[in-house]
């Protein structure tokens, strides 16, 4: 099962190092990390996704809340949240196929970047499942390279006050 | 927030004055390039510095120090090779929970990652083997960083902190202030155990009608032995021991059981197994303490105190779990307890003690038993500090010594460092010179240290090294005999080196004891004498450590004797 970790940190040298070697010394696997600073700009806010069962996830947690650089972990995968990530993807275009891939792209408001005599560039912002989705349309035409960010959450705020 | 005035020093001398502030009157160490502003500053303070003669018994002696005294014990080195030197030290008291702070050299700001010479990436390395490291990058933030590094080491769990400092940074001045107060806000461990979580275990307790204590070293660390003592003739329960929580209860009380697990008593194994309810104190359910997980007190329900949450239910699922500092728990949970209805569990664990009791045969009739070299230390200091090596030994100095007092028993649990005793021993003794001070040691793990009779003549600290002469790596031999066919491969070292000559070179006491009579007598000239001494014990060569759980086998699956 995947769980998203939002893990707000120091934003100090050496920080990002300890909570990635954290996992490959205990043995959990990260599926996708992005760090950034947040809106403080001594604390940088790293969103992890992590899969395991529940006893991965608790011990995940707690070893990363004893980091003295760690502030504050959350699991936000069952919150309501807004989750995006960026991805580029270089996919084969030719005169025939171009139109097609504008099209995919448009359906999907992602925007060509880049156009080339032999591919171009799709940069594509969602969550999970459009990224995906895009994805699998576009592999017919052969996907090139591809490069995401990794996935970033916010939790929604009430819509009630 | 600061105190007194700012003065304008180099940051080295920054770096003595917070030692002193955070009363530091004892280090270990050993100089080299990147460090020598450090040790130009320390020339004209009164702390003492005991040099080594490798830095690995650096972090040994000041793990042994901290142990013994309960205060922080500082380590020295420079950069490279000597930081590199520290890490089995750091990793031991890492894995023990040991607060040490030790101190590094290194390259300057503007040479780091060039590969200059002698440069190593200790923070890097020694990551997953602190609690908390740093490199400092401005001198300004020394007196900052010297005080987080202290708190970080000592509160909480405790472990090693490691701070390394640049050449430069020793040699920039500073406006020195050393603050009062450290602010954190990723570090704040939980100390008061909640109270609803503590009714809670006090009335499973009063339920329970085979209960078991089971107190680890965490027990030791925050000098709760009394609260324990306390919490077990209160509510009537048998007390065992991990082998770092030994000397948490005297082992003559008559609710001590013995250490449990792949060495210990059978009595203590039979007892976790069968319990209804396990009292788990300051320990961490380690492998050789539960044999076959899924098989480790199939009936039991779980209390855990401890104060690292990520220790709850990491191996055994935990019913109760309290977070806090053991004595505070302790202390709190003894108010709400009352003694349980564990009379005839009492009664079943005391027949199981007269029939399963912890002995061994002589071997030959003129043959000295390792066993028995322990129960006359234990006979003819019975209030010395025991320090130990790793391996059978070890294992027998455990068993066999009647420890009465916590702090008496200072041994590599965790991580299973050979040559850790005799730097600890050299660390426990200078803590505490009132206290005789013994390494017991086996023929192979006293030579990985044994440089370490210099410093212990120069420095004239007297403790007594008693080998265990088997003529082999015992504890691995016991497994090629046990488990490989008896195909002894690369255990045997008999004819090392003559340990009594070995002292002697170095300018310390040199006793030899070959029969049974010869080794109370000689221990005891050791002692008496007042100077560092070698007890070189020649002992049954292939005596084994029993009883034993098997390897991946549930621990009331002990016996006193693997058939081969």
């Amino acid at each position: 099962m995947k769980h998203t970790l939002a893990v707000l940190v120091e934003n100090k040298s050496g920080v990002l190092s300890r909570v990635a070697s954290l996992f490959s010394r205990r043995g959990y696997n990260i599926d996708s990390l992005a760090v950034g600073v947040t809106e403080d700009s001594d604390i940088s806010r790293i969103t992890i996704v992590v899969h395991g069962d529940d006893h991965v996830l608790e011990q995940v947690t707690k070893q990363l809340n004893k980091l003295v650089d760690v502030i504050k972990v959350s699991d936000i995968g069952g919150e309501d949240t807004v989750e995006r990530e960026l991805v580029l993807i270089k996919v084969a275009a030719n005169v025939d196929t171009r139109a097609e891939i504008i099209q995919i792209a448009d359906i999907f408001r992602a925007k060509i970047v880049d156009v080339a005599p032999k591919s171009m560039i799709v940069e594509v912002t969602g969550d999970e499942s459009k990224v995906q989705a895009i994805k699998k349309l576009l592999r017919q035409f052969g996907i090139k390279e591809m490069v995401r960010t990794g996935k970033i959450a916010l939790i929604r705020s009430p819509k009630k006050d | 927030m600061t105190t007194g005035s700012a003065e304008k020093i180099n940051g080295a001398k920054a770096l003595i004055k917070c030692l002193e502030k955070e009363g530091v009157d004892i280090l270990f160490g050993y100089p080299g390039g990147q460090i020598i502003p450090f040790y130009n500053e320390l020339y004209d303070s009164n702390m003492r510095h005991i040099l080594v003669r490798h830095e690995q018994a650096a972090a040994h002696a000041a793990d042994g120090y901290a142990r013994a005294t309960g205060k922080i014990g500082v380590c020295v080195s420079t950069s490279g090779p000597g930081a590199t030197n520290l890490v089995t030290g750091i990793a031991t008291a890492y894995m023990d929970s040991v607060p040490i702070v030790a101190l590094t050299g290194q390259v300057p700001t503007s040479m780091i990652g060039n590969d200059a010479f002698q440069e190593a990436d200790i923070t890097g390395i020694t990551q997953p083997i602190t609690k908390h490291n740093y490199l400092v990058q401005d001198a300004k933030e020394l007196p900052r960083i010297l005080k987080e590094a202290f708190h970080i080491a000592y509160t909480g769990r405790p472990g090693p902190v490691l701070i390394d400092l640049p050449k430069d940074i020793q040699n920039t001045e500073i406006d020195f202030y050393y603050p009062e107060k450290v602010e954190m806000r990723g570090y704040k461990p939980t100390y008061k155990g909640n109270i609803q979580q503590i009714k809670r275990a006090a009335e499973e307790i009063l339920n329970s009608s085979m209960p078991v204590i089971y107190a680890g070293g965490g027990v030791i660390s925050s000098n709760s032995s009394c609260e324990l003592v306390e919490l077990a003739e209160t509510i009537n329960a048998p007390v065992t021991t991990t082998l770092m929580g030994i000397s948490s209860i005297p082992t003559d009380h008559p609710l001590y059981i013995g250490m449990l697990g792949m060495h210990g008593s059978k009595y203590a194994n039979y007892a976790v197994q069968e319990s209804d309810l396990i009292i788990a104190v300051g320990a961490r359910f380690d492998d050789r303490v539960t044999g076959k997980l899924e098989s480790f007190a199939p009936n039991a329900r779980v209390i855990h105190i401890d104060v690292d949450p990520a220790e709850i239910s990491k191996n055994v699922k935990v019913h109760i779990p309290i977070v806090g500092d053991a004595k505070q728990v302790l202390k709190s949970l003894n108010k709400y307890v009352k003694r349980c209805n564990s009379e005839a569990w009492i009664e079943k664990i005391n027949k199981w003690k007269k029939e399963y009791p912890l002995t061994y045969k002589q071997m030959s009739p003129d043959g000295v038993m390792p066993q028995f070299v322990i129960e006359q230390i234990s006979k003819v200091c019975n209030d010395a500090i025991i320090v130990t090596e790793v391996g059978q030994h070890q294992m027998w100095a455990a068993q066999y010594f009647n420890y009465r007092k916590p702090r008496t028993f200072i041994t590599s649990g965790g991580l299973g460092t050979m040559g850790y005793g005799f730097p600890a021993a050299m660390g426990a003794k200078v803590g505490r010179p009132d206290k005789t001070v013994i390494d017991i040691a086996g023929d192979g793990s006293f030579q990985m240290n044994s440089q370490e009779l210099a410093t212990v003549v120069q420095n004239k600290i007297p403790v007594v090294v008693v080998i265990l002469n088997n003529g082999y790596l015992g504890m691995v031999r016991q497994w090629q005999e046990l488990f490989y066919e008896r195909r002894y491969s690369c255990t045997f070292i008999k004819g090392s080196v003559d340990f009594v000559k070995l002292a002697e070179a170095y300018g310390a006491l040199g006793l030899r004891a070959e029969r049974p009579s010869e080794v109370g007598p000689a221990i005891e000239e050791a002692v008496r004498s007042g100077r560092p001494a070698v007890v070189d014990v020649i002992v049954e060569c292939e005596a084994n450590v029993y009883p034993m759980v098997p390897a991946g086998a549930a621990i009331n699956e002990i016996l006193d004797q693997v058939e081969h």
